[in-house]
């Protein structure tokens, strides 16, 4: 298991080299730093000291890859690619446009980001798998017709409408929760039941109609013929047998879900103003602050690769015939 | 000539993918082993009810792309001839008053006076604080609030009419062609048809064509005299900016499939069938660009566009130059990261095939890799790239909207539903609601989403017999 952990954290490694590289020739590459500096400081009658003052103060001023002036090491070390791209290896991301320093910006937000990606995740996932057997035990009846056909239209509906739905419905109507903001400790929660309701129900549909495919591709096998045989109960056969072994194509994709729980939070948190990682992104997006942008397609990256382990460990846990070795 | 025809980048790709669908229903016309799941597909009420509503679309979205300038002066002999630098296309042209016909702010739907309260000058020179008249919806009414309601059903009814009349032609049209077909009386045909003893399920599509019909020409009807949906922010009618928003969500689901379908089937296939280091290359270029959330890497991506054409004004002619160009690379950046998962199952597929003996005796009579590719491996993937883009077109229609929500989607001043909605929200917390541009988006984003769903799920259970979604599976 360890060597099994061990090698996965080494394979991630090249994966993020090639992600750094794409980022950085996205961001520096596309458009020369002059470029930038002219639409950041305004139209075309920009003086050339302006621009060489916007560069240096970004350390935009260097070469890419190979700094000719310099000697030594700092030939290297001195350049953007060191100083902007390699440097997020050891999570240092800069500052932004405001001056703040972005790990620490980072480390402060990314807890109300939990708050709301974690339980929307795990309630969420618990729910749809309940909706799914309960749509499978009435399989072809009136139950799961109407149930498969309601998952049908509510995956059909953009998830900016169950936002605004459910914040006109519950918050502006019925004045249950506030319409948005955030709060210390347990006064977070009044906070945070809006969005993380609003999270599961909008992605209902899809998953569950396609939990639903698993289970009873999984009811027609045989060994759920021989259950019954034995005399066990349906739900006995459904919870015991059925859900069991429908976990590990489930696990599989849940992989899936992982970077769409960073988009989710996105949007609920800019919708909800939630100081976490996803509206500081879009507030980074609308400044056009460029180094928080590159800073959060990296850890994006960085999350989405814990993300996969945790799901091989997973099947550790849910199929003994599993083995991370 | 009277108006200069402009081909913009998006509607010639769009016209190659019209062209090339035909193409490929013309091969596969011929081969009846290809056309078996197709006629599986045919006989499916579902997707044929979900067809016609697809094909309701795709024709507003064609008329949409044909483009053209108008002719503002000269056509004498010798005279240069001036074009407008505004590009209309055929769509504006027919519904031609609903674009022009602008108001001045908020108006609800058919109603005959403002949303909000103006101050008016009286002919006595006496202001009043009130709610003007339209200057278009209800203009024809003399005491609006007499004759309004009276004057709406009049029309609604009369328009209700057209669509009874013309949906029962369409009915007569079928019915005599089965009957033509199967040479029997129109009336026995119709029985047939009727009670679903037809092979092709006309009932499901004579329905939803019913619908459509019952819906949206009392609504055309109405829109001559009044804003069926209401104007915006800028008094623009909301019929009109929904129509537009179709043409944008089926460019990018379209365009968007373009880009990634060669991708996704060169790589895949490559993967697969060669094995090795090719293999590998592929693999790692696909979890890295997999590990990147997408839309980061899509945010990424446009915010570098969008300092590209800041500092690069000269290249757009016209504001629908520049709409377009952001709305191809929009498309291109989505097909570039969503043609992992397809490229991934192909790779999966190939390497199954490639064991297959038929491809080892290809292989065996020394037939060179390329035409064991096309003659042995792509026509038996064929299956899964085709339910692949069928399940994804849904899928980008509603990320249009997300992503012009977080201001990364298509150029804000082009008419898209998640611009529709980015505007509504502003007026969420007015007080009463302006509700109808929301309510407009979200009917017609469903109509559309929904169909193509339902059409997907057809299209996967007339072409992969493992997967079910209905409810055959359990009998």
């Amino acid at each position: 298991m360890t060597g099994y952990l061990v090698r996965r954290i080494l394979y991630a490694i090249p994966i993020l080299i090639g992600v750094n590289l794409i980022t950085f020739a996205l961001f520096f590459f596309v458009n020369t730093p002059d470029d930038m500096a002219r639409l950041a400081l305004g139209g075309k009658r920009v003086t050339e000291e302006a621009v060489e003052k916007w560069k240096r103060d970004k350390g935009y001023d260097k070469p890419h890859f190979y700094n000719a002036e310099e000697a030594g090491l700092s030939r290297f070390t001195s350049t953007i690619f060191f100083t902007k791209s390699a440097s997020m290896f050891v999570l240092d991301f800069g500052v932004a446009d405001d001056g703040r320093d972005i790990a620490q910006e980072v480390r402060t937000r990314m807890w109300p980001s939990l708050a709301i990606a974690a339980p929307t995740f795990f309630v969420g996932f618990a729910f749809y798998i309940t909706f799914a057997l309960v749509l499978a035990f009435f399989r072809a009846t009136y139950v799961d017709v109407t149930g498969v056909i309601v998952c049908v239209a509510a995956m059909s509906i953009s998830s900016l409408f169950y936002i605004i739905g459910g914040q006109y419905l519950i918050s502006k109507l019925w004045h249950l929760v506030p319409i948005s903001g955030f709060g210390d400790g347990v006064g977070a929660f009044k906070f945070l039941a809006l969005p993380i309701a609003i999270g599961i129900v909008s992605s209902v549909g899809a998953n569950a109609r396609w939990y639903r495919t698993i289970f009873i591709e999984e009811i027609n096998k045989e060994y759920v013929r021989t259950a019954r045989a034995k005399g066990l109960s349906e739900s006995r056969v459904l919870f015991r047998h059925v859900l069991h072994n429908a976990m590990i194509p489930i696990l599989t994709g849940v992989v899936v879900i992982i970077p769409g729980l960073f988009l989710g939070s996105l949007i609920m948190e800019s919708f909800f103003s939630i100081p976490g990682l996803g509206s500081y992104t879009i507030e980074a997006i609308n400044n056009q602050d460029y180094g928080i942008v590159r800073a959060m397609v990296f850890l994006g990256s960085i999350l989405y690769i814990i993300g996969l382990i945790l799901t091989d460990v997973a099947y550790t846990l849910v199929d003994p015939r599993v083995r991370l070795d | 000539m009277p108006f200069k025809p402009v081909i913009l980048w998006t509607d010639a790709l769009l016209f190659l993918l019209v062209a090339s669908t035909i193409a490929f229903w013309l091969y596969v016309r011929g081969r009846p082993h290809l056309r078996r799941p197709w006629r599986n597909l045919a006989q499916s009420a579902q997707g044929m009810a979900a067809l016609v509503f697809i094909a309701l679309f795709v024709s507003i979205g064609l008329l949409d792309s044909v483009h053209f300038r108008e002719r503002i002066s000269g056509g004498d002999a010798g005279q240069q001839d001036r074009f407008a630098v505004q590009t209309l296309s055929v769509l504006d042209a027919i519904v031609g008053p609903l674009r022009t016909q602008t108001e001045k702010t908020y108006s609800a739907p058919l109603a005959t006076h403002l949303f909000s309260k103006e101050t008016v000058e009286l002919e006595n020179g006496e202001r009043v604080r009130t709610y003007p008249r339209l200057k278009f919806g209800g203009a024809h009414l003399a005491d609006p609030d007499a004759d309004w309601l009276a004057d709406v059903l009049r029309t609604m009814v009369a328009g209700l009419g057209v669509a009874a009349i013309g949906w029962n032609l369409l009915v007569l049209l079928v019915a005599s062609l089965v009957a033509r077909r199967s040479e029997r009386s129109i009336g026995e045909s119709w029985n047939a048809i009727w009670h679903g003893r037809e092979a092709v399920p006309w009932r499901a599509i004579l329905i939803s064509a019913g619908v459509i019909a019952f819906l949206l020409i009392p609504m055309a009807v109405l829109s001559t005299k009044y804003h069926v949906l209401g104007t915006d922010k800028v008094g623009q009618d909301v019929f009109y900016l929904t129509l537009k928003s179709i043409r944008t969500g089926l460019l990018i689901a379209t365009l968007a499939t373009l880009v990634m379908l060669p991708l996704a089937t060169v790589l895949g296939i490559m993967a697969g069938y060669f094995r090795g280091w090719v293999d590998d290359v592929i693999q790692y270029i696909y979890t890295t660009l997999n590990s990147i959330p997408s839309v980061l890497l899509i945010a990424a991506a446009v915010l570098m566009l969008q300092v590209y054409m800041g500092t690069h004004p000269e290249m757009f002619d016209t504001i629908e130059q520049r709409q377009d160009l952001r709305l191809l690379f929009l498309c291109l950046i989505l097909g570039v990261t969503s043609w992992t998962g397809l490229c991934r199952l192909l790779r999966g597929e190939t390497l199954k095939l490639r064991e297959q003996e038929y491809v080892q005796a290809a292989h065996a009579f020394g037939v060179p890799h390329i035409a064991v590719i096309s003659r042995h491996i792509l026509p038996n993937v064929m299956h899964i790239i085709l339910i692949a883009v069928v399940m994804d077109f849904s899928g980008l229609v509603l990320a249009e909207a997300v992503l012009s929500y977080v201001g990364v989607g298509v150029d804000p001043t082009m008419t898209s539903f998640g611009n529709m909605i980015n505007a509504a929200r502003l007026e969420m917390a007015r007080e009463p609601m302006v509700w109808w541009s929301l309510a407009s988006a979200f009917v017609f984003m469903l109509m559309m989403v929904l169909s193509a769903n339902l059409f997907a799920d057809a299209v996967r259970d007339a072409f992969d017999p493992r997967i079910s979604s209905g409810f055959k599976a359990d009998a």
